[in-house]
């Protein structure tokens, strides 16, 4: 391995553990204030031992996600100077204004709530979780847009002198298609995984008859979002798709394993390709699927891999321009599939909790659980597909990866720091989940210990 | 006023935010084991930060965001050349968070407390080591990209700037706890500040004094000797149970401190050995299109983050006791 495969892999791993963290953060914070809203209208004591006991799950997550996150900032310089030259005065811009919009915001109040309850009026103590929830969506919108620049450039020009990408149009960038797109993704993709998150939470103490209303409260708001949401996930990311077909043909021929420009193209469903001839061995699919999905027509035309291969050698010059096909056709597909899958457990599971029933045999809570994994699995894969699927390019049609890395960084201290991060991240990992699963076992606070303007909670407090 | 100029300031004053909200965390979780003798008590000192902490951090992230959106240069060599020590930097600030949120809810703190003061410990040092660097100067090549190892990083100079950050901090961190505890624990911080006082202002004002006869322009003369006035006035302060005005002294010597780092700097962002390929506030920054956009940004939400950060201190403002 060279540096180049040691810092691509060290920022796959960083960034794909930190948004581990993310979307649960983002969706369950907006839950948990939900939740205590719910109290603050109603004066029903079990949405405030909700507000607790998920808000205490909420803090052992976010914890995480904010020191995974210091990574995040400072990892373009370490081990991407090179791109951080290039793009610096675009790509700062939003990351930047996310450090100053959304980090202070979201710290900030999450400390005033977490110690606030006996401080603050109820009132502005709601307010402080608002904020908080509305934090960390500022920030999903300022690094989606950083992100978004890097899939499809606008609002800069190429200066000749210098070789580097400047601003021309702030606004540009952060109204960029793809961002527009790309935000309602994540933040539904968020939803649903934090109403997974709740939902098999939930399930597991219903099968076991403990506080069954509590649960059960927590349970049917979480259905209900993760069914709104995965419809919002299936929308948006069929309105994403469309823009990547013209922004990133390339990217979506990948994910379709279709080699050849097409009309009337269908939808692959199982393919088994031969990237070396550029064909697939087989390739089972539904008629006329491609073409509808991606051009709202029958028999519109869909650009296949050898095609606008041969197109970018002519616009690039020489080299391939294809990714690693495979990984981009299955992750597209098992993003799809997890996320469906998801989708589908919140309508069972809102159907088997019609007019105050609960599930009898066992089957669903067991399917709740292991459901919790399947928003992470759809994120994960989500993220690897539309990164793996830009490649060769790390800014699409400017710069390529193998350029973007420090060209002063040796193999030895970027595998020192790539073992390093992996390791620590690895134990925390271990830590975390045990952490989780002692309060999740332990359950919501007695009825009597949660006094709505005493002290907070030990748990809640340090 | 040069809009690289104006961003010059604001990212030493991000960095001056940093050093002095910071800065007392970091103090706290150093003085931990000292000052600390059992768990209520330590379980009263990681209180006293608790709210604050993470937004003090929030300080540094603003202050890497701000470099690379104005001077993606300095960001791109600062990062990529101090790779190790930035590295143990991250290291030491994902365990000591995790720390900081998980050893109220773990069964056991010991590891937890031991991660704190690591944590602690590491960053209060080497922000100091890194400082003291980029104002001495590394080699760079003509690409701007930093040709030294680690051990050009470990100079005497750089290991004193070192020291003198951690005893700064360490010396915040006691006037912190003095101000915001009672009983035995304040009374053990204010013995803490008279000697972590006396090592700050003899590590301290070697390290400025270096520094100025190094890069100093006649205008730090005025930051040096309020640095050092700063210290003296925490320890007089402290000795005179003020805890309010030791701890105003004490976050004005931060600050007059880097006020001298940042006013030796100037105009370079990253000087080389070689003049030649030093980075400065011209060859490293932004457009001016960019900068233009970033000035209203921060001009419109500094105010306001400083207003609500502000108003968290005054929610917290009272001591805390320790409950057994």
């Amino acid at each position: 391995m060279d540096v180049l495969d040691l810092s691509r892999w060290q920022f796959g791993i960083t960034t794909v553990y930190h948004f581990l963290f993310v979307p649960l953060t983002i969706g369950l914070s907006v839950l948990v204030a939900g939740f205590q809203t719910a109290w603050h209208r109603t004066g029903d004591a079990a949405y405030l031992r909700m507000t607790k006991f998920w808000g205490r799950l909420f803090l052992i997550n976010f914890a995480m996600g904010v020191v995974t996150g210091i990574v995040q900032e400072f990892q373009f310089g370490m081990n991407w100077s090179a791109y951080s030259r290039f793009v610096g005065d675009v790509f700062g811009a939003p990351l930047a204004m996310e450090g100053l919009m959304a980090f202070f915001l979201e710290s900030t109040f999450l400390g005033l709530w977490i110690f606030g309850w006996d401080k603050l009026p109820k009132r502005v103590h709601l307010a402080t979780i608002w904020l908080a929830a509305i934090g960390t969506n500022i920030s999903a919108y300022f690094i989606l847009a950083a992100n978004s620049w890097m899939q499809h450039p606008v609002g800069y020009r190429l200066n000749p002198t210098t070789g580097r990408a400047e601003l021309t149009d702030i606004w540009a960038v952060l109204t960029n298609s793809t961002t527009l797109a790309a935000f309602p993704h994540v933040i539904f993709g968020a939803f649903v995984t934090a109403g997974a998150f709740v939902i098999g939470v939930s399930a597991w103490q219903l099968a076991r008859k403990r506080e069954t209303d509590l649960f059960r409260k927590s349970a049917r708001a979480a259905l209900v979002v993760t069914l709104a949401a995965s419809a919002g996930v299936a929308l948006s990311g069929h309105w994403q798709a469309q823009i990547m077909t013209q922004q990133q043909p390339m990217k979506m021929a990948a994910a379709e394993a279709l080699w050849e420009d097409e009309t009337s193209a269908g939808f692959s469903i199982f393919a088994v390709g031969d990237v070396e001839n550029g064909r697939n061995h087989i390739n089972i699919q539904i008629p006329y699927g491609l073409s509808l999905l991606s051009t709202n027509t029958l028999d519109g035309k869909v650009e296949g891999i050898n095609d606008i291969q041969a197109r970018y050698e002519k616009t690039y010059g020489p080299g391939d321009y294809r990714p690693v096909v495979g990984l981009a056709y299955w992750s597209f597909r098992l993003m799809i599939g997890f996320g469906a899958l998801a989708g589908l457990l919140a309508l069972a599971g809102l159907w088997l909790t019609r007019r105050g029933r609960l599930p009898a045999g066992p089957w669903f809570y067991r399917a709740a659980v292991f459901g919790i994994g399947l928003p992470f699995l759809a994120n994960t894969l989500g993220w690897i597909f539309t990164e793996m699927g830009r490649q060769p390019w790390t800014v699409f049609g400017m710069m390529r990866t193998a350029a973007a890395v420090s060209p002063g960084s040796d193999v030895g201290e970027v595998a020192t720091t790539l073992v390093g991060f992996t390791v620590v991240y690895a134990v925390l990992a271990v830590i975390e989940v045990r952490l989780l699963l002692k309060f999740i076992r332990k359950g919501p606070e007695p009825q009597d210990a949660v006094h709505e303007d005493g002290p907070a909670l030990p748990a809640l407090s340090y | 006023m040069e809009l690289t100029t104006v961003w010059f300031l604001l990212i030493a004053v991000l960095w001056t935010g940093y050093f002095v909200l910071e800065g007392f965390d970091f103090g706290v979780g150093v003085l931990l084991p000292v000052l600390g003798r059992d768990e209520a008590e330590r379980g009263t000192l990681v209180r006293a930060i608790g709210p604050v902490w993470d937004g003090n951090e929030v300080w540094l992230l603003v202050a890497g965001g701000a470099t690379f959106a104005a001077f993606p240069e300095w960001y791109a060599t600062l990062f990529s050349g101090f790779y190790l020590p930035l590295f143990l930097i991250l290291l030491a600030l994902i365990v000591r968070g995790v720390a900081l949120e998980y050893r109220s809810k773990s069964d056991s703190t010991r590891g937890w407390d031991r991660a704190f003061f690591w944590g602690s410990l590491g960053p209060a040092f080497l922000w100091g080591v890194a400082f003291a660097n980029i104002v001495r100067g590394v080699p760079l090549d003509a690409a701007h990209e930093y040709t030294g190892g680690l051990l050009t990083l470990l100079n005497p100079y750089a290991l004193l700037g070192g020291l003198a950050t951690l005893a700064l901090f360490t010396l915040h961190g006691a006037v912190f706890t003095a101000l915001k505890t009672t009983g035995e624990l304040r009374d053990r911080a204010r013995t803490a500040a008279r000697w972590t006082g006396l090592s700050a202002l003899v590590l301290g004002g070697a390290f400025l004094l270096v520094t100025q006869f190094m890069t100093g322009t006649p205008g730090t003369w005025v930051s040096v000797a309020a640095a050092a006035a700063g210290i003296a006035g925490a320890l007089v302060a402290t000795l005179r149970g003020r805890d309010g005005w030791a701890f105003a002294a004490n976050a004005a010597a931060i600050v007059a401190v880097t006020v001298t780092l940042f006013g030796g700097l100037w105009p370079d962002v990253m000087p080389a050995l070689d003049p030649a390929n030093s980075l400065t506030v011209h060859n490293a920054a932004s457009t001016p299109y960019t900068l233009g956009v970033m000035t209203w940004v921060a001009a419109i939400f500094t105010p306001v983050v400083l207003a609500y950060q502000a108003w968290t201190y005054w929610v917290f403002r009272r001591r805390l006791t320790v409950t057994r």
